[in-house]
């Protein structure tokens, strides 16, 4: 027999006291939860998607559609950085004021020459306000896995209010698991000391949130 | 600390009487489980339908346990259908053989560890070692145990066992050994010690070609693969390398992707406290041209198709592993991790090692005593474990013996040795309560010798009474007194 068969065999037989239950799913438990927290309006949720990623940590700034080029050109050159990662869809107006070489996000790059660039500029594909969350979908204007982890800097639009919902439900709700999903609250932490929360370990040490509005 | 091995433990009393005595390991230990409670009661207090999340996720959890095997088929079709390839292990053996022989077909000699209950349980890293493969552990915490040569003592924080300085001077001492070495004059700050870590590891991120994980949750419905994590290992392990092995517990699935909508509210702030953790990876098979191009997922039973066969104790296959229940436990606080003898300290290990393993070893058998049944662990299981149920349940089995599944079959538990002087106490009792005569006799006999009765037991009673006040016996056995008092009343219960 297989370990797979074994396996399931053990299941039933370890269930054999369970009486017959053939209520679908749907109608299995209860879900007496709520598909969010407290009423707000657009703005208190933007508000507040900017004040939880603050809190951890993440430093928000917030433009117009028509300062965007100008407040990126600014953070990049704030921190010193020489090179940007680009996705290859990301909208090139973004990245229009600044001159730093761009380093296309390319199949054969290797983490090691990832690891030597600067800075990387995404778009996200949604944002939970009650979590402080930016979540990542891989789409064309967010790139591969690896290009918002290796370097130390990660500069990542969300379009507000479109991309924002106000909590983990709705967001489940907008997001497609085929995809590969990174869900990141603030830069890289750990509380493995003391229990003490410290930011700064793996991922990019410094997020930065760019809210722009009226896209 | 014996050399990273929990095989051979002592029992549990034993083990807990040299930690209490270690005033390092119990200053460290009140620290870090003092802060962490009061931050966890602050990040629970701020969704005012906590109750109701719990309870969502101990149906969503019932259910899909009693379904299992549905879930199971279902999960192998969709990883499949995704681009993974499922693998089945009956036991810890059985998934390291599969492990190794996986990691030898990349023709690789080093894999990248995010940090995994179920590859602790299994010592996969001593399984790969003896094979001569490097298993390099990527969580800070399991960082500082590996280099330590030490064990881990808590489910979130395998290292909460050691202070800022303990910490720095394992890794000045220990990393050039496994790679590069620490920065010259390195403090015990922690944002300095968390630098150190990441530059150590860095250089093997970068290099690594194979990563092996665990999964906090894994979809039926879709296939997806969840990891919860802090500092961003998790995603190196799970994004750089060319191929991906994730060795995950069977009782790891929820049905729909919809149901991550409770447990990713409620393990966040249940384990660090936090609104949500820094990062979440999800990812379903594979993705053509990101990521590992390669991937296995090893499910693993090793005891929990037992566990599951036991009506009281099944429920422990509910937890999601955060550990809310060892930051409140008063006994976890004073022994610590280590005198639990496995990778499942705590409450929730009192109940599931002696689940997973069996009741044969000293350690194992002295688990579910591990506890003062006050159950503050139940209060804060975000997936309502009832863990003082189960530890009582589990004694109760220890001491009386019966029939209980091991590897699948039925076997019947000879009564536990050593618990004779219970046994007999407790089939007296019942002799007493049975004949109210003799009960009447001895109680007033109890009452009139009462002066002579001495403040301690004598003989084998003497180590339980040493600690505990012995009741006092009244002058007058209560019935005596009521008959006494309300005598004659026949309807009694003092009603006039």
């Amino acid at each position: 027999m297989s370990s797979r068969d074994l396996i399931l065999a053990r299941v039933r037989r370890a269930l054999a006291d369970v009486p017959r239950d053939d209520t679908p799913y749907d109608q299995a438990f209860e879900r007496g939860y709520l598909r969010e927290h407290g009423d707000r309006s657009v703005e208190q949720t933007v508000d507040l998607l900017a004040e939880n990623l603050a809190d951890y940590r993440a430093r928000v700034h917030r433009c117009d559609a028509d300062g965007l080029a100008a407040t990126i050109a600014g953070l990049l050159a704030e921190r010193g950085s020489t090179s940007v990662v680009v996705p290859t869809g990301l909208d090139p107006e973004w990245l229009a004021a600044t001159d730093v070489t761009r380093v296309p996000d390319r199949l054969d790059s290797t983490p090691a020459e990832l690891d030597r660039v600067d800075s990387v500029v995404t778009a996200c594909a949604v944002a939970i306000a009650e979590t402080g969350t930016i979540v990542l979908d891989g789409g064309p204007d967010q790139g591969r896995r690896r290009i918002t982890l290796v370097p130390d800097h990660h500069i990542c639009v969300v379009r507000v209010p479109v991309q924002v919902v106000s909590s983990v439900p709705q967001g489940l709700e907008r997001l497609d698991p085929s995809r590969p999903l990174t869900w990141i609250s603030g830069p890289s932490a750990t509380s493995d000391i003391e229990l003490d929360r410290v930011e700064g370990v793996h991922g990019p040490r410094t997020l930065e949130v760019v809210l722009v509005s009226g896209e | 600390m014996s050399g990273g091995t929990f095989v051979g433990m002592p029992s549990f009393p034993k083990a807990a009487h040299e930690a209490v005595h270690n005033q390092t390991l119990r200053g460290n230990l009140r620290h870090a489980t003092h802060t962490i409670r009061a931050k966890r009661a602050n990040a629970v207090a701020e969704v005012s339908d906590w109750a109701e999340l719990r309870e969502a996720g101990k149906q969503i959890k019932d259910h899909t346990l009693r379904h299992l095997d549905r879930y199971l088929v279902q999960l192998e079709e969709s990883v499949t259908a995704a681009g993974g390839t499922v693998h089945w292990a009956a036991d810890a053996d059985e998934a390291n053989r599969i492990v190794t022989y996986l990691v030898k077909a990349t023709g690789e000699s080093e894999v990248v560890k995010v940090k995994s209950m179920a590859t602790q349980e299994i010592g996969l890293n001593e399984a790969l070692e003896a094979e001569g493969i490097n298993a390099y552990e990527t969580d800070l915490a399991e960082l500082i145990v590996q280099l330590g040569k030490d064990r881990p003592s808590h489910i979130l924080v395998p290292a909460i066992h050691r202070n800022r300085g303990e910490i720095r001077d394992i890794f000045a001492r220990e990393m050039s050994e496994w790679g590069r070495p620490a920065p010259e004059g390195l403090t015990d700050t922690p944002a300095e010690l968390a630098e150190a870590a990441r530059v150590h590891l860095r250089e093997k991120f970068l290099r690594a070609k194979v990563g092996v994980s665990g999964a906090n949750f894994m979809v039926a419905e879709t296939g997806t693969l969840v990891v919860v994590e802090s500092e961003g290992n998790g995603r190196m392990c799970l994004t750089l390398p060319e191929t991906l092995i994730s060795v995950v517990g069977i009782e790891k699935i929820v049905p729909t992707w919809q149901d991550l909508e409770v447990f990713l509210q409620t393990l966040p702030r249940s384990s660090t406290a936090e609104r949500m953790n820094p990062y979440t990876s999800t990812w379903t098979g594979t993705t053509d041209e990101d990521g590992p191009q390669s991937f296995h997922l090893v499910l693993i039973d090793n005891g929990r198709t037992d566990t599951l066969a036991d009506e009281v104790g099944r429920q422990a296959l509910r937890c999601i592993r955060c550990s809310a229940c060892l930051n409140v436990c008063p006994v976890y606080e004073r022994a610590g991790g280590h005198a639990y003898g496995s990778v499942y300290p705590g409450p929730i290990g009192a109940i599931l090692s002696p689940q997973l393993r069996g009741t044969q070893s000293e350690i194992d058998a002295s688990l579910p005593y591990a506890s003062s049944l006050c159950g503050a662990c139940y209060d804060v299981c975000p997936v309502a474990i009832d863990i003082p149920e189960v530890l009582v349940h589990l004694r109760e089995r220890i001491v009386e013996g019966g029939v209980v599944t091991r590897d699948g079959a039925k076997v019947v538990l000879k009564p536990a040795k050593g618990h004779a002087a219970e046994r007999a106490a407790m089939r007296a009792a019942r002799w007493a309560f049975g004949h109210p005569g003799a009960l009447r006799t001895g109680q007033r006999f109890a009452s009139r010798t009462r002066r002579f009765h001495p403040r301690t037991l004598p003989g084998p009673g003497k180590a339980w009474s040493e600690t505990r006040a012995l009741p006092t016996v009244p002058a007058e056995p209560f019935r005596d007194w009521w008959q006494r008092t309300h005598g004659g009343n026949k309807s009694g219960g003092g009603a006039k």
